[in-house]
């Protein structure tokens, strides 16, 4: 086996994913900013670059220079390692995520995604995203204790039993998909969803029955990463800023990677579950139809981060007991119940 | 090759885990050590080519488990153990016993076994595993999910206040 050249794309594959998940983290910032801007009739970043699109160098530049602070009270290891727990898990769990088929470059077929050698994927890559995605609770718990911190703590423990609360539903939901398409790789599950049905509607999950599921997916997604209306651990009007109240810098800057990147896995995730990943029309010249598939996956992920930015814009808060009690008792019966449903259906049709 | 060198390191990192998980005194390092062991131990079992079960090894035991051990150990605030001299018993009973459980692991690994297992030759994909379990294992797996339930309702059962609604007619109210 040459082992050299597997390396060697592999190393550059995670380069460029993460330069380009970084940018896309600090564009979607901006992207919040203006359109919770207009949402809220004002600007949003108007001053640095056109339009504000150097606004998120600045904040870059201005989080890098900033002074680092560590409160004195706070438990020093820990404190340090948890944003890093944090931003290493949200970017890790993009390295399961394919963006396309393969792409042949000077007679190497690149599989589009960074696991996988040779074109083939992971047998197992949507549960090992799961997994990663549920080590990431460890980041905000041990930022809550470690800094030590009555407000940080209470965001942390609020974080850490709504995480785990709503991973549940979140799972359950995935089951219904998993069972039309028969498989873990999140390849065979978009491959499971190409073509369409009599007529122009494609054959996405989402209108194969699985439409309950994708909104049980969505709400609980919201929840697990932390935003409105679900974003009680950092609830500014009753924990100050929550599990990060002590951050600063850098170290809050972190905090910040690991959610909005955690908001692209899902919506990527969304995006390969139930809307056909990147099947959509082929037209046009070879190196048109080649890319192609890649737009659509991009436009798809696209209209969720929106989603998520519209959302924010529109939605209150709600009130703790009431998320336990949707998550517990709304949203967990309702996929268990589509979970039961899609199984007859699926034992019914074989 | 690599499959064993690495199967080596995370060996190696799951028993230093585990005897940091001892050596340790605060209730918390100790609680991390424990998620260094399950997480090098998904390790080990991926790389036998077990991959269900690794995926679920991080998810249930590292993601959801410790979670809550975590979150038990913030909860009580649980401060730092005194470390003592230990006990006689632990001494001439405890090591004594240690090496004798090492000596016969050792002497059933080489003497009994009869199969050997190579890195990456386990064939663990969830369509196996599935089967294994509505077949042939179906019994034992109704069995344990009936044990979960009770679990669940006797949990339910302690930690629900019956008697809530009755304080809070009969306490008065500060601001009345």
């Amino acid at each position: 086996m040459n082992f050299l050249p597997y390396i060697l794309i592999a190393l550059i594959k995670i380069a460029v994913m993460i330069g380009v998940l970084l940018t896309a983290v600090a564009y979607i910032v901006w992207l919040e900013r203006k359109v919770v801007g207009r949402i809220q009739n004002r600007w949003g970043p108007t001053r640095v670059g056109p339009f504000g699109l150097l606004q998120p160098a600045a904040d870059g530049i201005k989080f890098i220079i900033k002074e680092d602070l560590t409160p004195p009270h706070v438990y020093k290891p820990l404190f340090i390692a948890a944003p890093l727990i944090a931003v290493v898990f949200a970017l890790s769990s993009i390295a399961l995520i394919p963006f396309g088929n393969n792409f042949t470059l000077f007679g190497y077929d690149i599989p589009m995604q960074i696991t996988g050698a040779g074109g083939g994927d992971i047998n197992t890559g949507l549960l090992i995203i799961l997994g990663l995605t549920s080590m990431g609770v460890y980041g905000i718990a041990l930022a809550g204790w470690s800094s030590n911190n009555k407000y940080s703590m209470l965001g942390s423990l609020r974080a850490g039993a709504q995480m785990i609360s709503y991973e549940i539903a979140l799972g359950l939901s995935l089951i219904g998909v998993l069972i039309l398409a028969g498989t873990f790789s999140l390849r065979g599950i978009v491959e499971s969803q190409g073509g369409h049905f009599p007529g122009y509607i494609p054959h996405w999950n989402i209108f194969r029955g699985q439409i309950v599921a994708f909104f049980i997916y969505l709400t609980a997604a919201y929840a697990e990463t932390n935003r409105i209306p679900f974003d009680l651990p950092e609830a500014e009007t009753e924990l100050v800023a929550g599990y990060h109240t002590e951050y600063s810098a850098m170290k809050f800057a972190m905090f910040f990677m690991a959610e909005y990147a955690n908001m692209v896995t899902v919506a990527c995730l969304a995006t390969l579950l139930f809307l056909g990943g990147w099947n959509g029309p082929l037209f046009g010249p070879p190196l048109v139809q080649a890319l192609l598939p890649l737009l659509w996956f991009f436009l798809k992920v696209f209209a969720f981060i929106f989603l998520y930015i519209w959302v924010r814009g529109t939605m209150p808060r709600f009130r703790y007991d009431q998320l336990m009690a949707f998550g517990w008792k709304f949203l967990l019966p309702l996929a268990i119940a589509n979970l039961i449903i899609t199984a007859f259906f699926v034992a019914y049709r074989a | 090759m690599v499959h064993l060198i690495l199967f080596l390191v995370f060996g190696a990192v799951c028993v230093a885990g585990a005897i940091n998980l001892i050596l340790q005194t605060h209730p918390i390092q100790s609680a991390l050590s424990l998620i260094v062991v399950m997480a090098s131990l998904a390790a080990e079992y991926l790389l036998l080519g077990a991959e269900f079960v690794a995926a679920v090894q991080v998810i249930v035991y590292a993601g959801a488990i410790m979670v809550l051990f975590v979150f038990v150990i913030m909860l009580l605030n649980a401060g730092t153990e005194e470390v003592t001299h230990g006990s006689k018993i632990a001494e001439f009973i405890g090591l004594p016993s240690l090496l004798l459980l090492g000596v016969l692991m050792v002497w059933a690994v080489t003497h009994h076994s009869t199969t050997s297992v190579a890195a990456g030759s386990l064939y663990g994909d969830p369509k196996t595993i599935g089967r294994l379990l509505f077949n042939q294992y179906l019994l034992p797996f109704e069995v344990t999910s009936i044990l979960i339930l009770i679990a669940i309702m006797g949990a339910v059962v302690l930690a629900g206040r019956p008697e809530m609604s009755n304080i809070q007619a009969d306490t008065p109210r500060k601001d009345a």
